[in-house]
């Protein structure tokens, strides 16, 4: 039982992440992969004529139905599992140098809060982050699950790609970007 | 009802994202500042453990629970797959959440990143609206 309350250690989080994929492999016949579910929310809604939307979301409810589920889980392992988070020292230095001030819990709250979305800093990291993430990942047709794990899995060097796309990006915003916004006071 | 064993393996993803502390936007930040082995090594053991079993499936000509042949697909090449990649990393940097750690923030009680969800959404909906415009 305190296995579930400690910290996780990457070498068993890792695998059991990685699980992911026969899980879904061998209960469902399913492949793995996140960000599809932004489009099925938009095929939704959608009029016909914008032919990306235009396809039976109905047959991807089981993918939406998975996300619904790790809202639920992730809400189980907050409320039941002491969640942990241990950043390394270093890296609180540099962000407390850009501006970053509020250190407990998974994200910065003065940013990651409803007032932090009133904010300029916090409107660019959540709306324009947000923004980026839903359509850099339609644009590659996947993310870190579908492409850096599943992708991966299936030693697809198209998936190979995207993952060196992502780091590219993640490099030049936290070194070259980020920094300005984070020392954004308003 | 069919949907329930995707709903308890979503459980699963999202207490296994929880407690490997992958939706931290800290350790996001760690891991692009190259501070720590942690990102990483979950995503690389990952990797190793997803690409075994593919490796096991593909051998063994393992069949689903239910049955039926495991259908193993993988993207074609596309030109959008880089430039894609750049700017969903982009985004990524900054929320500090890939798609399914947003989920699982709002589960850990992050209301905000609703709004998060809310823009990826737009995103994609812009996405589908300009993408034949787009090189690849």
């Amino acid at each position: 039982m305190e296995f579930f309350t400690q910290a996780w250690p990457w070498y068993i989080s890792g695998p059991l992440l990685g699980l992911m994929v026969p899980l879904l492999l061998f209960i469902t016949n399913k492949q793995f992969g996140v960000s599809s579910n932004f489009r099925h929310i938009c095929a939704m809604f959608a009029p016909k004529s914008i032919g990306f939307f235009n396809y039976d979301w109905k047959k991807e409810i089981w993918n939406l139905v998975l996300i619904l589920g790790t809202v639920a889980g992730a809400w189980v392992a907050h409320t039941y599992l002491n969640p942990t988070v241990g950043v390394g020292d270093d890296t609180y230095a540099i962000l407390n140098q850009e501006g970053v001030k509020q250190f407990d819990g998974l994200a910065p709250a003065d940013i990651f809060s409803w007032q932090g979305l009133f904010t300029l800093r916090g409107f660019i990291m959540i709306v324009i982050g947000g923004f980026l993430v839903g359509f850099g990942t339609r644009y590659a047709n996947g993310c870190t699950s579908g492409h850096a794990i599943m992708g991966l899995s299936l030693l697809n060097v198209n998936s190979l790609i995207a993952v060196i796309g992502f780091f590219i990006g993640g490099l030049v915003m936290t070194y070259l970007i980020l920094p300005y916004i984070l020392a954004l006071q308003i | 009802m069919k949907y329930i064993k995707f709903f308890l393996i979503g459980i699963y993803f999202g207490i296994v994202l929880t407690k490997a502390e992958v939706i931290s936007w800290f350790r996001i930040q760690e891991m692009f500042h190259f501070n720590s082995i942690h990102m990483y090594g979950i995503i690389g053991s990952a990797i190793v453990v997803g690409a075994t079993s593919v490796f096991f499936i593909k051998k063994f000509n393992l069949k689903s629970f239910g049955g039926e042949n495991i259908r193993l697909i993988s993207k074609e090449y596309h030109k959008g797959l880089l430039p894609g990649g750049i700017i969903f990393g982009l985004g990524w940097a900054l929320t500090g959440a890939c798609p399914g750690p947003m989920f699982a923030l709002v589960g850990n009680g992050v209301q905000v990143m609703l709004v998060a969800i809310l823009s990826a959404i737009a995103g994609t909906f812009v996405y589908g609206v300009v993408k034949d415009k787009l090189p690849g």
